[in-house]
């Protein structure tokens, strides 16, 4: 399993903070493309972030990993 | 109050217990960034604002942060804490404090932190107007998604 993570609007978009999936040896950018198909995201964007570290596009995604979704950021 | 240097709160932050992380002998200058919130934005009206943080990793990135400074300017000492949930107007946002030897050193390097802040700690922020709200949806404060996500310029 992989446990994926929204945040600002993609969590009102996807209308979840967190989606459990089955694990399948992608990369994060096969997982980008996979959510924009299914859920009509725009992820262009949106920095992802595997087990609280940002990833490149070409990181392999491993079994137990949390991927989390963020959009551009705007505190302070 | 968390003993932690950065720190993700859903309480009031409190300016002297953050100063009081830094303070320490080696130290001859502190500076203080406050972050309050702003009641008007290009002449608009905010109600209050609601702020959102992965948590965990916020606290990792703003150490990491803490981490550059230490290389810029290794005789800094830095602690940061950032509140999320409903804030209202002039409420604390954010305080770093930063102390160093000279005063020289602990204005730049603060000012360091709250740019660096504002490009890669996961914390979001949500304007509530008279009439919506937006996610503001870049550290420059300049681009919001008003229909919940990017769409026209954003996307080519």
């Amino acid at each position: 399993m992989i446990t994926l993570l929204f945040f600002s609007y993609l969590k009102e978009a996807v209308g979840n903070e967190q989606i459990k999936m089955e694990y399948t040896p992608i990369t994060v950018k096969q997982l980008k493309q996979q959510l924009e198909t299914n859920y009509g995201l725009d992820l262009q964007h949106v920095m992802v972030a595997v087990n609280e570290e940002y990833a490149q596009e070409g990181q392999l995604l491993q079994p137990g990993d949390t991927i989390a979704f963020i959009p551009p950021v705007s505190g302070g | 109050m968390s003993t932690s240097l950065f720190t993700i709160t859903d309480k009031p932050i409190s300016i002297e217990e953050v100063v009081q992380k830094v303070i320490r002998p080696e130290a001859g200058a502190v500076t203080t960034f406050i972050g309050t919130v702003r009641e008007f934005t290009n002449g608009k009206r905010t109600l209050f604002l609601q702020y959102e943080a992965y948590v965990s990793m916020a606290e990792k990135i703003l150490e990491q942060i803490g981490n550059e400074i230490s290389e810029r300017w290794p005789e800094a000492k830095v602690a940061i804490t950032h509140r999320i949930g409903r804030l209202d107007i002039s409420d604390i946002a954010v305080v770093i404090a930063v102390s160093t030897p000279h005063r020289k050193d602990a204005y730049e390097a603060n000012q360091y932190a709250i740019e660096r802040i504002k490009q890669i700690v996961p914390i979001w922020k949500k304007e509530h107007w008279e009439d919506g709200t937006e996610w503001v949806g870049n550290q420059l404060e300049t681009k919001a998604y008003p229909t919940g996500k990017p769409e026209g310029e954003d996307l080519a």
